[in-house]
């Protein structure tokens, strides 16, 4: 009885490792490919340049730029609309049928596929606002896509704050904005962050959203205003592998590799601005 | 002169009846004690006096209950808990520095000067008896403080503003012999300048310092009377069997 509950764990450890291997090992050699295949073509003139014969040769500097503006604005957009929602779900609102269909509305928001992001935002921003295929359209629909994540995320971390902070934060005397803003969202922001970096590294990876709203085939020169198209790493990466022909795979895995390492470089950012702040935390 | 004025008060939450029909009065400048089983509506009738029960979205309540005269949904919220101090059960310190929590409840109520916080501050941790013992680390977490000392440092938090009555919810039940000796020596000598209710399990705190005794059961006031009177001859035979320890 006792070796057979023995080996049952054995076996059950064997699987749950199996599980865990399954993940890592894909991830691990997507990793190693792209590095491998991409690292060779990273120089300075091809982080510098513009895309030369008919994008075969040069840089992918215009759409490293592009993307870094679409990432920024899509957050300038969705982190304080975010926040502010979240702050009232969390917070303020009743518990009652109306808030709860509003917040399992936005979990799920967060499941609908981008390329209907895509064409919202190409009826409401290019088309109704009139504000063309542009730098605006496109941090926009891309802020919209990722409000879900900005508003769940920091909810979960506004609610974990324990209720007892807040309960002698008002015994004191304290208005409950001022809980809010000393107590609750200090505490909060780890959580946050985390909410922001994932919503980052999906306004940066994603090609639908930014497909009909924003994003240009080739562009000699660099945007100069907002209302501008611009070109965009992950745009540009669908089209030098399927749009145009011979390519070399240098470039292609070249791009690939400096959008992952756009992304993880954002990330370690953050990662770094949520370690401060846990260091600073002090239960 | 009486400080708190509750004519039949009947709190609720949801369909739970928490106290029925309680009437009583609070008097200024005493320690009263609540005492009673778990579940007898003590903290309830606590959290009341400083409506942190609105809190809770299932609470309801009827009746009337007065502050110095005045109805309690009457006045501003935030000025009555200024005016009402709350220790919690657990020592529950803010995750600020020690300083910050002191001068927490002041600085919410927009005081700015460095000098009149700081004046302040020293006074309350004088008063809650932990000023020589934190003096020298005011910028410390408050979460590296022992646990008795964090009660006394949410007891200079809580007269840091100023208040006229201190509520304090059990103060001393995290704490050992000699941090509930400190706490308790701390609430006596407070007793001159405060009105203090005083939630308590122990019922050998509530005859060593309080004034008056209330025995409250199944949230019903069963007696209020002066503490001496009511562990020597109590009225009641449920008050009787409680305080010798035969039911709770």
């Amino acid at each position: 009885m006792k070796r057979n509950s023995h080996r049952t764990q054995k076996i059950a450890f064997f699987f749950l490792f199996l599980a865990t291997l399954l993940i890592v090992v894909p991830v691990g050699l997507i990793l190693v490919i792209i590095i491998q295949k991409g690292l060779p073509a990273i120089n300075w003139q091809f982080l510098s340049d513009i895309p030369r014969q008919g994008m075969r040769s040069g840089g992918i500097f215009p759409a490293i730029i592009g993307t870094v503006y679409l990432v920024t604005g899509a957050i300038i957009f969705a982190l304080p609309i975010g926040l502010l929602a979240a702050i009232y779900l969390s917070e303020y609102s009743k518990d009652n049928l109306l808030n709860r269909v509003i917040k399992l509305a936005i979990v799920n928001l967060a499941g609908v596929p981008s390329v209907v992001y895509g064409l919202f935002g190409l009826a409401l921003f290019v088309v109704f606002f009139k504000f063309g295929a542009s730098i605006l359209s496109g941090s926009l629909t891309l802020g919209i896509m990722i409000l879900p994540i900005v508003i769940t995320t920091s909810r979960e971390a506004l609610e974990s704050v324990p209720q007892s902070f807040r309960e002698v934060s008002l015994s004191l005397g304290a208005s409950k904005w001022q809980t809010i803003r000393h107590i609750v969202l200090p505490n909060a922001v780890p959580g946050i962050l985390t909410g922001t970096i994932l919503g980052l590294g999906r306004a940066a990876g994603e090609t639908a959203p930014i497909l009909f709203t924003v994003a240009a085939f080739y562009l000699p020169q660099l945007p100069n205003s907002i209302f501008d198209q611009a070109m965009a790493l992950p745009y540009h990466l669908y089209a030098i592998s399927t749009q145009i022909p011979n390519v070399g795979e240098k470039i292609r895995y070249g791009t690939a590799f400096v959008l992952l390492a756009l992304v993880l470089f954002m990330n370690l950012v953050a990662i770094i601005i949520r370690y401060k702040f846990r260091k600073k935390k002090k239960w | 002169m009486v400080k708190f004025e509750i004519t039949d008060l009947n709190i609720w939450f949801d369909s739970t009846q928490a106290l029925k029909d309680v009437s009583m009065q609070v008097l200024a400048n005493e320690i009263l004690s609540i005492i009673g089983p778990s579940n007898s509506g003590k903290t309830t009738f606590l959290r009341m006096l400083n409506r942190l029960n609105d809190l809770n979205p299932r609470f309801k309540m009827n009746g009337d209950v007065r502050f110095d005269g005045e109805d309690i949904s009457n006045i501003d919220v935030e000025l009555l808990r200024r005016r009402i101090g709350m220790v919690f059960a657990l020592p529950l310190p803010l995750p600020l520095s020690i300083f910050d929590n002191v001068a927490y409840g002041m600085k919410m109520a927009g005081i700015k000067s460095k000098k009149h916080l700081a004046q302040v501050v020293e006074n309350a941790l004088k008063h809650a008896y932990l000023w020589e013992e934190v003096k020298d680390r005011m910028n410390e977490s408050a979460f590296k403080l022992s646990g008795g000392q964090q009660q006394r440092l949410c007891i200079a938090r809580t007269l840091a503003v100023e208040p006229d009555v201190l509520l304090f919810d059990e103060p001393c039940s995290g704490l050992d012999p000699i941090s509930t000796a400190k706490v308790e020596d701390a609430m006596v000598k407070l007793k001159e300048k405060y009105t203090i209710v005083l939630v308590t399990n122990n019922v050998k705190q509530a005859a060593r310092v309080g004034d008056r005794t209330a025995f409250f059961l199944s949230g019903e006031l069963i007696e209020l009377d002066k503490t001496e009177k009511i562990f020597t001859v109590p009225q009641d035979k449920r008050t009787d069997g409680y305080i010798r320890g035969k039911f709770g």
